[in-house]
Protein backbone atom coordinates (compact mmCIF):
# COMPACT_ATOMS: atom_id res chain seq x y z
CA UNK A 1 0.00 0.00 0.00
CA UNK A 2 1.53 3.33 -1.03
CA UNK A 3 -0.79 5.37 1.14
CA UNK A 4 1.17 7.78 3.33
CA UNK A 5 -1.58 7.90 5.93
CA UNK A 6 -1.52 4.12 6.43
CA UNK A 7 1.38 2.64 8.38
CA UNK A 8 2.53 -0.93 7.75
CA UNK A 9 4.87 -3.10 9.80
CA UNK A 10 4.02 -1.59 13.20
CA UNK A 11 4.52 -3.63 16.36
CA UNK A 12 0.76 -3.68 16.75
CA UNK A 13 0.08 -5.29 13.38
CA UNK A 14 3.01 -7.69 13.84
CA UNK A 15 2.12 -8.80 17.36
CA UNK A 16 -1.59 -8.56 16.55
CA UNK A 17 -1.17 -11.04 13.70
CA UNK A 18 0.08 -13.59 16.24
CA UNK A 19 -2.86 -12.77 18.54
CA UNK A 20 -5.20 -13.85 15.74
CA UNK A 21 -3.53 -17.27 15.61
CA UNK A 22 -4.16 -17.99 19.30
CA UNK A 23 -5.95 -21.21 20.20
CA UNK A 24 -4.92 -22.60 16.84
CA UNK A 25 -2.55 -25.12 15.32
CA UNK A 26 0.21 -24.24 12.83
CA UNK A 27 1.32 -27.22 10.76
CA UNK A 28 4.56 -27.98 8.90
CA UNK A 29 3.89 -28.87 5.26
CA UNK A 30 6.34 -29.78 2.50
CA UNK A 31 4.07 -29.59 -0.56
CA UNK A 32 0.74 -28.33 -1.88
CA UNK A 33 -1.12 -31.57 -1.06
CA UNK A 34 -0.09 -31.42 2.57
CA UNK A 35 -0.98 -27.72 2.74
CA UNK A 36 -4.49 -28.53 1.54
CA UNK A 37 -4.85 -31.32 4.10
CA UNK A 38 -3.73 -28.94 6.83
CA UNK A 39 -6.16 -26.22 5.78
CA UNK A 40 -9.02 -28.72 5.50
CA UNK A 41 -8.20 -29.99 8.98
CA UNK A 42 -8.61 -26.49 10.44
CA UNK A 43 -5.01 -25.29 10.74
CA UNK A 44 -4.77 -21.52 11.41
CA UNK A 45 -1.58 -21.32 9.34
CA UNK A 46 0.94 -23.55 7.61
CA UNK A 47 4.73 -23.54 7.77
CA UNK A 48 6.12 -24.17 4.28
CA UNK A 49 9.43 -26.03 4.31
CA UNK A 50 11.25 -28.57 2.15
CA UNK A 51 11.82 -31.20 4.79
CA UNK A 52 10.12 -31.69 8.12
CA UNK A 53 12.50 -31.72 11.09
CA UNK A 54 12.39 -35.53 11.39
CA UNK A 55 13.81 -35.82 7.86
CA UNK A 56 16.32 -33.03 8.41
CA UNK A 57 17.52 -34.99 11.41
CA UNK A 58 17.65 -38.28 9.49
CA UNK A 59 19.31 -36.92 6.36
CA UNK A 60 21.77 -34.54 7.99
CA UNK A 61 23.71 -31.96 5.97
CA UNK A 62 23.10 -28.22 5.87
CA UNK A 63 19.46 -27.24 6.01
CA UNK A 64 18.41 -23.93 4.42
CA UNK A 65 15.46 -21.77 3.46
CA UNK A 66 13.03 -23.53 1.08
CA UNK A 67 12.83 -23.02 -2.68
CA UNK A 68 10.76 -19.90 -3.45
CA UNK A 69 8.82 -21.89 -6.09
CA UNK A 70 7.64 -24.31 -3.46
CA UNK A 71 6.65 -21.50 -1.07
CA UNK A 72 4.82 -19.65 -3.89
CA UNK A 73 2.89 -22.79 -4.82
CA UNK A 74 1.69 -23.22 -1.25
CA UNK A 75 0.73 -19.53 -0.95
CA UNK A 76 -1.29 -19.90 -4.15
CA UNK A 77 -3.06 -23.00 -2.89
CA UNK A 78 -4.25 -22.08 0.59
CA UNK A 79 -6.05 -18.99 1.87
CA UNK A 80 -4.78 -19.25 5.45
CA UNK A 81 -1.51 -17.53 6.46
CA UNK A 82 1.73 -19.08 5.23
CA UNK A 83 4.91 -19.00 7.31
CA UNK A 84 8.41 -19.98 6.21
CA UNK A 85 11.74 -20.55 7.92
CA UNK A 86 14.98 -18.64 7.62
CA UNK A 87 18.27 -19.74 9.18
CA UNK A 88 19.28 -18.07 12.45
CA UNK A 89 21.07 -14.83 11.54
CA UNK A 90 20.48 -15.21 7.79
CA UNK A 91 18.94 -11.83 7.06
CA UNK A 92 19.22 -12.30 3.27
CA UNK A 93 17.01 -15.39 3.43
CA UNK A 94 14.57 -13.33 5.49
CA UNK A 95 14.67 -10.56 2.87
CA UNK A 96 13.78 -13.12 0.20
CA UNK A 97 10.89 -14.46 2.26
CA UNK A 98 9.59 -10.94 2.78
CA UNK A 99 9.76 -10.25 -0.95
CA UNK A 100 7.78 -13.47 -1.59
CA UNK A 101 5.08 -12.10 0.69
CA UNK A 102 4.96 -14.85 3.31
CA UNK A 103 2.90 -13.86 6.35
CA UNK A 104 5.39 -14.76 9.08
CA UNK A 105 9.08 -15.71 9.18
CA UNK A 106 10.35 -18.33 11.61
CA UNK A 107 14.00 -17.65 12.43
CA UNK A 108 14.48 -21.27 13.24
CA UNK A 109 16.98 -23.52 14.98
CA UNK A 110 15.59 -26.37 12.87
CA UNK A 111 17.67 -25.03 9.97
CA UNK A 112 21.46 -24.84 10.17
CA UNK A 113 22.45 -21.52 11.78
CA UNK A 114 24.08 -18.95 9.49
CA UNK A 115 25.52 -16.78 12.26
CA UNK A 116 26.80 -18.16 15.54
CA UNK A 117 26.82 -14.77 17.27
CA UNK A 118 23.95 -12.66 15.97
CA UNK A 119 20.31 -13.22 15.26
CA UNK A 120 18.49 -11.26 12.54
CA UNK A 121 17.70 -7.61 13.34
CA UNK A 122 13.97 -8.17 12.98
CA UNK A 123 13.03 -4.50 13.42
CA UNK A 124 14.28 -3.95 9.86
CA UNK A 125 11.41 -5.98 8.41
CA UNK A 126 7.74 -5.31 7.67
CA UNK A 127 6.99 -9.03 8.04
CA UNK A 128 6.76 -10.29 11.62
CA UNK A 129 9.06 -12.96 13.03
CA UNK A 130 8.56 -15.87 15.39
CA UNK A 131 11.58 -17.20 17.26
CA UNK A 132 12.23 -20.17 19.52
CA UNK A 133 13.17 -19.92 23.19
CA UNK A 134 14.10 -22.36 25.93
CA UNK A 135 13.82 -19.87 28.79
CA UNK A 136 12.62 -16.36 29.57
CA UNK A 137 15.97 -14.63 28.99
CA UNK A 138 16.21 -16.10 25.51
CA UNK A 139 12.60 -15.08 24.78
CA UNK A 140 13.31 -11.50 25.89
CA UNK A 141 16.49 -11.29 23.82
CA UNK A 142 14.50 -12.32 20.75
CA UNK A 143 11.74 -9.81 21.55
CA UNK A 144 14.40 -7.14 21.98
CA UNK A 145 15.62 -7.96 18.46
CA UNK A 146 12.07 -7.51 17.17
CA UNK A 147 10.42 -10.94 17.39
CA UNK A 148 6.63 -10.52 17.46
CA UNK A 149 5.88 -14.06 18.60
CA UNK A 150 7.75 -16.65 20.66
CA UNK A 151 7.51 -20.42 20.61
CA UNK A 152 9.06 -22.84 23.03
CA UNK A 153 11.76 -24.74 21.15
CA UNK A 154 11.15 -28.21 22.43
CA UNK A 155 13.17 -30.70 20.40
CA UNK A 156 11.92 -30.66 16.83
CA UNK A 157 11.60 -33.85 14.80
CA UNK A 158 11.50 -36.23 17.76
CA UNK A 159 7.84 -36.70 18.65
CA UNK A 160 9.12 -36.48 22.23
CA UNK A 161 7.21 -33.74 24.04
CA UNK A 162 9.46 -33.61 27.10
CA UNK A 163 11.61 -30.65 26.04
CA UNK A 164 8.58 -28.62 24.98
CA UNK A 165 7.25 -29.21 28.50
CA UNK A 166 10.55 -28.23 30.12
CA UNK A 167 10.79 -25.02 28.10
CA UNK A 168 7.18 -23.98 28.66
CA UNK A 169 7.41 -24.69 32.40
CA UNK A 170 10.70 -22.83 32.62
CA UNK A 171 9.36 -19.73 30.87
CA UNK A 172 6.18 -19.74 32.98
CA UNK A 173 8.11 -20.25 36.22
CA UNK A 174 10.52 -17.44 35.39
CA UNK A 175 7.60 -15.14 34.60
CA UNK A 176 6.06 -15.89 37.99
CA UNK A 177 9.37 -15.37 39.73
CA UNK A 178 9.95 -12.07 37.95
CA UNK A 179 6.54 -10.67 38.82
CA UNK A 180 7.11 -11.43 42.52
CA UNK A 181 10.40 -9.52 42.66
CA UNK A 182 10.98 -6.18 44.34
CA UNK A 183 11.75 -3.38 41.86
CA UNK A 184 15.35 -3.08 43.02
CA UNK A 185 15.92 -6.78 42.32
CA UNK A 186 15.07 -6.45 38.64
CA UNK A 187 18.46 -4.99 37.73
CA UNK A 188 20.24 -8.18 38.72
CA UNK A 189 17.46 -10.27 37.19
CA UNK A 190 18.05 -8.47 33.88
CA UNK A 191 21.78 -9.08 34.16
CA UNK A 192 21.30 -12.77 34.92
CA UNK A 193 18.82 -13.25 32.09
CA UNK A 194 21.06 -11.28 29.71
CA UNK A 195 18.01 -9.27 28.71
CA UNK A 196 17.51 -5.50 28.60
CA UNK A 197 16.33 -3.97 31.86
CA UNK A 198 13.40 -2.02 30.38
CA UNK A 199 11.89 -5.15 28.86
CA UNK A 200 12.47 -7.12 32.07
CA UNK A 201 10.74 -4.38 34.10
CA UNK A 202 7.82 -4.28 31.64
CA UNK A 203 7.36 -8.05 31.81
CA UNK A 204 7.69 -8.08 35.62
CA UNK A 205 4.89 -5.53 35.86
CA UNK A 206 2.60 -7.24 33.33
CA UNK A 207 3.31 -10.77 34.59
CA UNK A 208 3.32 -12.00 31.01
CA UNK A 209 5.27 -11.70 27.78
CA UNK A 210 4.35 -8.74 25.55
CA UNK A 211 3.91 -11.22 22.67
CA UNK A 212 2.09 -14.47 22.06
CA UNK A 213 3.76 -17.67 23.32
CA UNK A 214 3.17 -20.86 21.33
CA UNK A 215 4.58 -24.30 21.96
CA UNK A 216 6.64 -26.34 19.50
CA UNK A 217 9.06 -29.21 19.21
CA UNK A 218 7.82 -32.76 19.76
CA UNK A 219 4.04 -32.43 19.81
CA UNK A 220 2.63 -35.59 18.19
CA UNK A 221 -0.76 -36.37 19.75
CA UNK A 222 -3.98 -34.60 20.79
CA UNK A 223 -3.00 -35.27 24.40
CA UNK A 224 0.37 -33.54 23.84
CA UNK A 225 -1.44 -30.48 22.51
CA UNK A 226 -3.93 -30.47 25.40
CA UNK A 227 -1.13 -30.71 27.96
CA UNK A 228 0.86 -27.88 26.41
CA UNK A 229 -2.22 -25.66 26.31
CA UNK A 230 -2.91 -26.40 29.98
CA UNK A 231 0.69 -25.49 30.75
CA UNK A 232 -0.01 -22.04 29.34
CA UNK A 233 0.73 -22.16 25.61
CA UNK A 234 -1.36 -19.79 23.47
CA UNK A 235 -1.34 -22.26 20.58
CA UNK A 236 0.57 -25.12 19.01
CA UNK A 237 3.10 -25.73 16.23
CA UNK A 238 3.11 -29.30 14.95
CA UNK A 239 6.01 -30.25 12.71
CA UNK A 240 6.77 -33.85 11.90
CA UNK A 241 3.98 -35.17 14.17
CA UNK A 242 1.25 -34.97 11.54
CA UNK A 243 2.71 -35.94 8.20
CA UNK A 244 5.00 -38.61 9.70
CA UNK A 245 1.95 -40.39 11.12
CA UNK A 246 -0.35 -43.05 9.66
CA UNK A 247 -3.41 -40.89 8.97
CA UNK A 248 -2.32 -37.24 8.70
CA UNK A 249 -5.73 -35.72 7.87
CA UNK A 250 -7.39 -37.33 10.84
CA UNK A 251 -4.56 -36.65 13.25
CA UNK A 252 -4.34 -33.03 12.12
CA UNK A 253 -8.03 -32.50 12.77
CA UNK A 254 -7.83 -34.30 16.12
CA UNK A 255 -4.97 -32.05 17.28
CA UNK A 256 -6.97 -28.97 16.20
CA UNK A 257 -9.98 -30.10 18.25
CA UNK A 258 -7.86 -31.01 21.27
CA UNK A 259 -6.24 -27.56 21.16
CA UNK A 260 -9.64 -25.83 21.33
CA UNK A 261 -11.05 -28.09 24.06
CA UNK A 262 -7.73 -28.59 25.85
CA UNK A 263 -9.41 -28.44 29.25
CA UNK A 264 -12.17 -30.90 28.37
CA UNK A 265 -10.81 -34.47 28.67
CA UNK A 266 -14.02 -35.93 27.19
CA UNK A 267 -13.37 -34.17 23.89
CA UNK A 268 -9.64 -34.98 23.92
CA UNK A 269 -10.46 -38.64 24.62
CA UNK A 270 -12.98 -38.74 21.80
CA UNK A 271 -10.62 -37.30 19.20
CA UNK A 272 -7.75 -39.52 20.36
CA UNK A 273 -9.52 -42.68 19.20
CA UNK A 274 -8.54 -44.56 16.05
CA UNK A 275 -5.84 -42.18 14.82
CA UNK A 276 -3.59 -44.96 13.55
CA UNK A 277 0.16 -44.92 13.95
CA UNK A 278 1.76 -41.91 15.62
CA UNK A 279 5.17 -40.88 14.34
CA UNK A 280 7.74 -43.38 15.60
CA UNK A 281 9.78 -40.81 17.46
CA UNK A 282 13.18 -40.55 19.06
CA UNK A 283 13.80 -40.10 22.77
CA UNK A 284 15.51 -36.76 23.32
CA UNK A 285 17.73 -38.47 25.90
CA UNK A 286 19.16 -40.67 23.14
CA UNK A 287 20.32 -37.68 21.07
CA UNK A 288 23.82 -36.44 21.93
CA UNK A 289 23.63 -32.91 23.33
CA UNK A 290 25.60 -31.40 20.45
CA UNK A 291 23.06 -32.82 17.98
CA UNK A 292 20.09 -31.25 19.73
CA UNK A 293 18.44 -28.42 17.85
CA UNK A 294 17.39 -26.66 21.07
CA UNK A 295 21.07 -25.83 21.66
CA UNK A 296 21.05 -23.55 18.62
CA UNK A 297 20.32 -19.88 19.30
CA UNK A 298 22.11 -17.53 21.70
CA UNK B 1 -32.04 -7.55 32.28
CA UNK B 2 -29.76 -6.07 34.90
CA UNK B 3 -27.64 -3.09 33.97
CA UNK B 4 -24.63 -5.41 33.75
CA UNK B 5 -25.23 -7.56 30.69
CA UNK B 6 -23.54 -10.91 30.31
CA UNK B 7 -21.52 -10.87 27.09
CA UNK B 8 -19.91 -14.06 25.84
CA UNK B 9 -16.89 -14.34 23.52
CA UNK B 10 -16.95 -17.17 20.99
CA UNK B 11 -13.86 -19.08 22.08
CA UNK B 12 -13.13 -21.49 19.27
CA UNK B 13 -9.98 -19.68 18.15
CA UNK B 14 -8.56 -16.16 17.98
CA UNK B 15 -7.91 -13.17 20.23
CA UNK B 16 -10.49 -14.10 22.85
CA UNK B 17 -8.59 -12.71 25.83
CA UNK B 18 -8.31 -9.20 24.37
CA UNK B 19 -12.08 -9.05 23.81
CA UNK B 20 -12.76 -10.31 27.35
CA UNK B 21 -10.57 -7.54 28.77
CA UNK B 22 -12.20 -4.85 26.58
CA UNK B 23 -15.70 -6.01 27.51
CA UNK B 24 -14.95 -6.12 31.25
CA UNK B 25 -13.53 -2.62 31.00
CA UNK B 26 -16.76 -1.58 29.27
CA UNK B 27 -18.95 -2.72 32.15
CA UNK B 28 -20.02 -6.18 30.99
CA UNK B 29 -19.79 -9.51 32.75
CA UNK B 30 -18.06 -11.94 30.44
CA UNK B 31 -17.75 -15.64 29.74
CA UNK B 32 -16.20 -17.87 27.11
CA UNK B 33 -18.60 -19.60 24.73
CA UNK B 34 -17.52 -22.98 23.36
CA UNK B 35 -20.75 -24.98 23.54
CA UNK B 36 -24.48 -24.61 22.95
CA UNK B 37 -24.94 -24.54 26.74
CA UNK B 38 -22.45 -21.68 27.12
CA UNK B 39 -24.33 -19.75 24.43
CA UNK B 40 -27.64 -20.16 26.26
CA UNK B 41 -26.24 -18.28 29.26
CA UNK B 42 -25.26 -15.02 27.58
CA UNK B 43 -27.23 -11.91 26.59
CA UNK B 44 -24.91 -11.03 23.73
CA UNK B 45 -21.91 -12.45 21.89
CA UNK B 46 -18.60 -11.22 20.50
CA UNK B 47 -16.96 -13.10 17.64
CA UNK B 48 -13.24 -12.39 17.90
CA UNK B 49 -10.51 -11.87 15.38
CA UNK B 50 -8.83 -15.05 14.18
CA UNK B 51 -8.77 -17.29 11.16
CA UNK B 52 -12.31 -17.29 9.75
CA UNK B 53 -11.96 -20.62 7.89
CA UNK B 54 -10.83 -22.36 11.08
CA UNK B 55 -13.55 -20.71 13.14
CA UNK B 56 -16.24 -21.71 10.64
CA UNK B 57 -15.01 -25.32 10.53
CA UNK B 58 -14.91 -25.57 14.31
CA UNK B 59 -18.39 -24.08 14.67
CA UNK B 60 -19.72 -26.80 12.36
CA UNK B 61 -17.66 -29.54 13.99
CA UNK B 62 -18.84 -28.68 17.50
CA UNK B 63 -22.50 -28.25 16.41
CA UNK B 64 -22.50 -24.54 17.18
CA UNK B 65 -23.38 -23.12 13.76
CA UNK B 66 -27.09 -23.83 14.03
CA UNK B 67 -27.45 -22.50 17.61
CA UNK B 68 -25.53 -19.38 16.56
CA UNK B 69 -27.90 -18.80 13.64
CA UNK B 70 -30.87 -19.36 15.92
CA UNK B 71 -29.45 -16.83 18.37
CA UNK B 72 -29.10 -14.24 15.57
CA UNK B 73 -32.66 -14.98 14.43
CA UNK B 74 -33.89 -14.56 18.01
CA UNK B 75 -32.30 -11.12 18.12
CA UNK B 76 -29.20 -11.74 20.23
CA UNK B 77 -26.84 -8.76 19.81
CA UNK B 78 -23.48 -9.73 18.35
CA UNK B 79 -20.28 -7.91 17.55
CA UNK B 80 -17.61 -9.32 15.23
CA UNK B 81 -14.11 -7.98 14.53
CA UNK B 82 -12.21 -9.04 11.39
CA UNK B 83 -12.91 -12.80 11.22
CA UNK B 84 -16.03 -11.96 13.24
CA UNK B 85 -17.13 -9.57 10.47
CA UNK B 86 -16.82 -12.45 8.00
CA UNK B 87 -18.78 -14.77 10.30
CA UNK B 88 -21.65 -12.27 10.54
CA UNK B 89 -21.80 -11.53 6.81
CA UNK B 90 -24.44 -13.13 4.61
CA UNK B 91 -22.01 -13.49 1.69
CA UNK B 92 -18.21 -13.96 1.30
CA UNK B 93 -15.96 -13.31 -1.68
CA UNK B 94 -12.61 -15.12 -1.79
CA UNK B 95 -13.57 -17.43 1.03
CA UNK B 96 -13.11 -21.15 0.88
CA UNK B 97 -15.79 -22.73 -1.37
CA UNK B 98 -17.18 -24.66 1.59
CA UNK B 99 -16.85 -21.81 4.08
CA UNK B 100 -20.09 -21.22 5.98
CA UNK B 101 -20.95 -18.16 8.00
CA UNK B 102 -23.44 -17.49 10.75
CA UNK B 103 -24.81 -14.62 8.70
CA UNK B 104 -27.27 -12.00 9.84
CA UNK B 105 -25.89 -8.82 8.27
CA UNK B 106 -26.94 -8.31 4.66
CA UNK B 107 -23.46 -7.56 3.31
CA UNK B 108 -20.88 -9.09 1.01
CA UNK B 109 -17.38 -9.17 2.49
CA UNK B 110 -14.12 -9.83 0.71
CA UNK B 111 -11.70 -11.95 2.70
CA UNK B 112 -8.04 -10.79 3.04
CA UNK B 113 -9.13 -7.89 0.82
CA UNK B 114 -6.34 -5.52 1.88
CA UNK B 115 -3.69 -8.15 1.10
CA UNK B 116 -1.32 -10.41 2.98
CA UNK B 117 0.43 -9.66 6.28
CA UNK B 118 3.04 -7.42 4.61
CA UNK B 119 0.13 -5.10 3.73
CA UNK B 120 -1.41 -5.09 7.23
CA UNK B 121 -1.63 -1.49 8.43
CA UNK B 122 -2.85 1.08 10.91
CA UNK B 123 -4.87 4.15 9.98
CA UNK B 124 -7.04 6.59 11.95
CA UNK B 125 -10.77 5.98 11.45
CA UNK B 126 -13.64 8.27 12.39
CA UNK B 127 -16.66 6.46 13.79
CA UNK B 128 -19.27 9.13 14.46
CA UNK B 129 -21.35 6.75 16.55
CA UNK B 130 -18.61 6.58 19.20
CA UNK B 131 -17.53 10.21 19.10
CA UNK B 132 -15.46 12.68 17.11
CA UNK B 133 -12.05 11.54 18.34
CA UNK B 134 -10.44 9.33 15.63
CA UNK B 135 -10.03 5.64 16.42
CA UNK B 136 -6.80 3.69 15.77
CA UNK B 137 -7.88 1.29 13.04
CA UNK B 138 -5.63 -1.78 13.15
CA UNK B 139 -6.13 -3.90 10.02
CA UNK B 140 -4.52 -7.36 9.96
CA UNK B 141 -5.01 -9.38 6.77
CA UNK B 142 -8.35 -7.68 7.02
CA UNK B 143 -11.57 -8.14 5.07
CA UNK B 144 -13.61 -5.25 3.74
CA UNK B 145 -17.30 -4.79 3.08
CA UNK B 146 -17.94 -4.85 -0.64
CA UNK B 147 -21.73 -4.53 -0.82
CA UNK B 148 -24.31 -3.38 1.66
CA UNK B 149 -27.96 -4.41 1.55
CA UNK B 150 -30.88 -2.19 2.47
CA UNK B 151 -31.22 -1.45 6.16
CA UNK B 152 -27.51 -1.90 6.88
CA UNK B 153 -25.95 1.18 8.42
CA UNK B 154 -22.39 2.09 7.43
CA UNK B 155 -20.52 3.28 10.56
CA UNK B 156 -17.07 3.90 9.13
CA UNK B 157 -15.05 4.03 5.94
CA UNK B 158 -11.36 4.39 5.15
CA UNK B 159 -11.00 8.16 4.79
CA UNK B 160 -7.71 8.71 2.99
CA UNK B 161 -5.39 7.15 0.47
CA UNK B 162 -6.04 4.75 -2.39
CA UNK B 163 -8.65 2.81 -0.41
CA UNK B 164 -10.66 5.88 0.57
CA UNK B 165 -14.36 5.13 0.74
CA UNK B 166 -13.95 1.44 1.59
CA UNK B 167 -16.53 0.34 4.14
CA UNK B 168 -14.92 -1.03 7.32
CA UNK B 169 -17.66 -0.89 9.99
CA UNK B 170 -21.37 -1.72 9.73
CA UNK B 171 -24.38 -2.17 11.94
CA UNK B 172 -27.70 -3.88 11.34
CA UNK B 173 -30.14 -3.83 14.24
CA UNK B 174 -28.30 -5.58 17.09
CA UNK B 175 -25.42 -6.76 14.92
CA UNK B 176 -22.17 -4.78 14.74
CA UNK B 177 -19.05 -5.63 12.75
CA UNK B 178 -15.65 -4.05 12.02
CA UNK B 179 -12.82 -4.97 9.63
CA UNK B 180 -10.33 -3.75 12.22
CA UNK B 181 -9.39 -4.83 15.74
CA UNK B 182 -10.40 -2.38 18.50
CA UNK B 183 -9.65 -5.09 21.08
CA UNK B 184 -5.88 -4.79 20.63
CA UNK B 185 -5.73 -0.99 20.89
CA UNK B 186 -6.63 -0.40 24.55
CA UNK B 187 -9.29 2.08 23.32
CA UNK B 188 -12.57 0.57 24.50
CA UNK B 189 -15.03 2.94 22.81
CA UNK B 190 -16.28 0.38 20.28
CA UNK B 191 -16.85 -2.20 23.02
CA UNK B 192 -18.56 0.44 25.20
CA UNK B 193 -20.80 1.29 22.26
CA UNK B 194 -21.67 -2.38 21.83
CA UNK B 195 -22.29 -3.02 25.55
CA UNK B 196 -24.46 0.11 25.71
CA UNK B 197 -26.49 -1.12 22.72
CA UNK B 198 -26.94 -4.48 24.47
CA UNK B 199 -28.26 -2.67 27.54
CA UNK B 200 -30.69 -0.63 25.47
CA UNK B 201 -32.04 -3.64 23.60
CA UNK B 202 -32.79 -5.47 26.84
Amino acid sequence: MTDSSATTGTSRVKRGMADMLKGGVIMDVVNVEQAKIAEDAGAVAVMALERVPADIRAEGGVSRMSDPDMIDAIMAEVSIPVMAKARIGHFAEAQILQSLGVDYIDESEVLTPADYANHIDKWQFTIPFVCGATNLGEALRRINEGAAMIRSKGEAGTGDVSNAVTHMRTIRAELRRLSSMAPDELYVAAKEMQAPYDLVAEVAKAGQLPVVLFTAGGIATPADAAMMMQLGADGVFVGSGIFKSGDPARRANAIVQATVHFDNPDVVAKVSRGLGEAMVGINVADIPVHHRLEERGW
Amino acid sequence: MTSTPRVGVLSLQGDVREHLVALEASGARTSMVRTREDLAEVDALVIPGGESTTMSKLALLFDLMLPLREAVAAGMPMYGSCAGLIMLANRIEDGRPDQETIGGIDITVRRNAFGRQVDSFEIPITIEAIGPQPFDGVFIRAPWVEQVGPGVQVLARIEQGPRAGTIVAVQHEGLLATSFHPEITGDHRVHQFFVESVRQRA
